[in-house]
């Protein structure tokens, strides 16, 4: 089987944030592979491990974005492609899956991975809007995979439980980080990952124009941020467990009247 | 007159709590526009559940059944509703944001060519489409939004706003349903076993963490979400090790819960974690350590050991019964 897996370079949202006038501004070194997106990696590769096949990634991003191809290849993917954008700025998910689309078009897969939302926006619209542009099967939030002859078997976790479903191949998956911790690249795989392929493609050679998708294709548009508001402040005791418990018991009954 | 619709989601016979609260949030935005506020409705049988959706003011239902929706497919539930949207043409689509739209929004988005703003805390509608606010950054920022086009979809996080009824006389339409031969298949059904109430529409949640350890803690958390009628959460880190079951997981990759109570037992309060539950009306938190950052945002804290504190807090609850 021949995956490909969509992978983006987000910021590390763990890294301090600041927003001045309504503008997001946030360590531009401080950038990961979406933690999705790695999972999506990992399963690709356990998959071809145990039943041959390759994994390729490919990434729509600066040129700075290549080092989170090269993490991919050094986790043991075997190639790289590079959408060169340099400028992503007001684009949105529905921008992202015309330009995988466009990619897409042009390669042979068996199997398409993605992110099930981009950990930075939390969008989770790419993939199911890629699938449908491929006119693809596809199965959202997967938290387990299978191969079956032609068939992907896709666990995938729903809002009271879980689902199987058969996909026949090819066909798009949408991967939750719930599904595996992915590897750490060793030094072995960084190395070898210098001498994988990337190939690098650009807007025009994918037939894409920056400025038709720009008024075409998005629809959204992020204004302006702020930070979120916080709670207020509550009360903090410490003391023995009766204590505690008493306190506790009290308040929730008198004061906040919920039980 | 443009229409608004709000597709209503229903699981187990019974509307689901997330999708009356975006049927009454639209129905005062379509008033102030002067639009027609219509439902969808997909279910086994989808027509039962219209004297409901009508005193949510919905003025035209439309309903498909088939036994198909008896489950989740992506693919079953994108037919219905792209026939849906064919038929009523709406300028305005919006559900609630659960795992199964979730599922489809992106596809019908693609399919329609429209706008598409999922997983919003609050929308408006403007002269020029829709204005919304939405959590980026693991919910430690909001970032506002707009769409505009002919059509715009509109995901809503649970507990964004209140449910209040309106009733009026709803037009029934039954919409003819043909299920195509999909190629995807599902297999098989996993329920977690000892979910009881369902996590996203609970009342009160009991979420435990890395604290709760073990099988001797999982059983303390059982007794207390017990004597409470309470929905069992976890974090990811419980998720992980397989205490709980990944329906339980409340978060960023998890559930977006607001109960009217919710207790974090055993969990630090990772940004990722807060994402799913910083909508609670009041938030208690057990932690051992005082510097947990679950405390910044708990209402009530209590700095302590959860085995101590738990068999004590579910007697004393018990005694109150
Ligand atoms: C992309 C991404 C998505 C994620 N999505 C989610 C998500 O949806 N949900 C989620 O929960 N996490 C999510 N995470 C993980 C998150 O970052 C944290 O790792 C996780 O929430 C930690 O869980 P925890 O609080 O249970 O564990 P810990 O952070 O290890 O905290 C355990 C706490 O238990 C306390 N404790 C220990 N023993 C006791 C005792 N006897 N009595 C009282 N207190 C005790 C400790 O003091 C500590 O504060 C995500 C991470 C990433 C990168
Ligand atoms: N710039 C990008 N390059 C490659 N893949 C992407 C990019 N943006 C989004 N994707 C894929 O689409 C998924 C969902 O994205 P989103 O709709 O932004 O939540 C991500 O997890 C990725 O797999």
């Amino acid at each position: 089987m021949k995956f490909i897996v969509c992978i983006k370079q987000v910021p590390d949202v763990s890294a301090p944030i600041q927003i001045r006038n309504g503008e997001l501004s946030m360590d531009s070194d401080r950038m990961v592979i979406n933690a999705y997106d790695a999972s999506a990696v990992e399963e690709a590769l356990v998959l071809t491990e145990k039943h041959g096949g390759s994994v390729d990634v490919v990434l729509i991003g600066p040129d700075k974005a290549k080092e989170t191809i090269r993490k991919a290849l050094a986790m043991g993917a075997d190639a790289g492609h590079h959408i060169a954008l340099e400028d992503g700025a007001g684009l949105d998910s529905a921008a992202y899956a015309s330009i995988l689309k466009a990619f897409f078009e042009k390669q042979s897969y068996d199997i398409i991975a993605v992110g099930k939302q981009s950990q930075d926006t939390d969008a989770g619209l790419a993939g199911s809007m890629l699938a449908t542009h491929l006119n693809l099967p596809y199965a959202a939030n997967a938290v387990g995979l299978e191969l079956e002859d032609k068939t992907l078997v896709v666990k995938r976790q729903g809002d009271t439980g879980q689902e199987m479903i058969g996909l026949p191949t090819p066909c798009l998956v949408t991967c939750s980080n719930d599904m595996n911790n992915p590897r750490i690249p060793s030094l072995k795989g960084i190395m070898s990952s210098k001498k994988k392929p990337v190939e690098t493609y650009t807007m025009d050679s994918l037939g894409l124009d920056l400025n038709s998708l720009r008024s075409d294709v998005v629809k959204t548009n992020t204004q302006s941020y702020k930070n979120m508001p916080a709670r207020e402040p509550g009360k903090k005791f410490d003391g023995d467990a009766e204590e505690l418990v008493g306190t506790l018991v009290n308040l929730l009954q008198n004061e906040a009247k919920v039980i | 007159m443009s229409t608004f619709l709000v597709f209503v989601a229903t699981s187990d016979g019974k509307i689901k709590r997330s999708s009356l609260e975006v049927l009454s949030h639209a129905r005062s935005q379509a008033e102030k526009r002067g639009m027609l506020l219509a439902a969808a409705v997909v279910d086994t049988d989808a027509t039962r559940y219209s004297d409901e959706i009508q005193s949510y003011g919905a003025k035209t239902i439309y309903a498909i059944s088939n036994p198909v929706f008896k489950t989740h497919l992506n693919a079953s539930l994108i037919q219905a509703l792209s026939t849906i949207i064919e038929t009523a043409k709406p300028s305005i689509f919006a559900c609630a944001s659960t795992e199964a739209t979730k599922d489809v929004l992106g596809a019908l988005g693609a399919s329609f060519n429209a706008a598409v703003l999922p997983d919003v805390a609050s929308f408006e509608l403007t002269d020029n489409g829709v204005s919304a606010l939405r959590p980026v950054m693991a919910a430690k920022v909001l970032s506002q939004n707009t769409a505009t086009g002919d059509l715009i979809l509109i995901s809503v996080r649970s507990g964004s706003y209140d449910s209040a009824k309106s009733p009026v006389t709803a037009e029934v339409k039954n919409i003819g349903f043909q299920p195509s031969d999909f190629a995807a298949v599902l297999r098989e059904i996993l329920t977690s076993a000892g979910e009881k109430v369902d996590l996203s529409e609970a009342q009160v949640v009991v979420a435990a963490g890395r604290g709760v350890k073990d099988e001797v803690g999982r059983k303390l958390i059982e007794d207390l979400s017990e004597v409470l009628g309470a929905a069992i959460g976890a974090s990811r880190a419980v998720v992980e090790t397989g205490l709980f079951p990944a329906t339980a997981q409340i978060g960023q990759t998890g559930k977006v819960v607001s109960p009217q109570l919710y207790f974090a037992i055993g969990i630090s309060g990772a940004v990722q974690h807060t994402a799913g539950m910083a909508n609670s009306k009041v938030i208690v938190a057990i932690n051992k350590d005082a510097d947990a950052p679950i405390f910044q945002m708990a209402t009530y804290g209590l700095v302590g050991d959860l085995f101590k504190i738990l068999p004590l807090l579910t007697e004393e609850l018990r005694k109150l019964k």
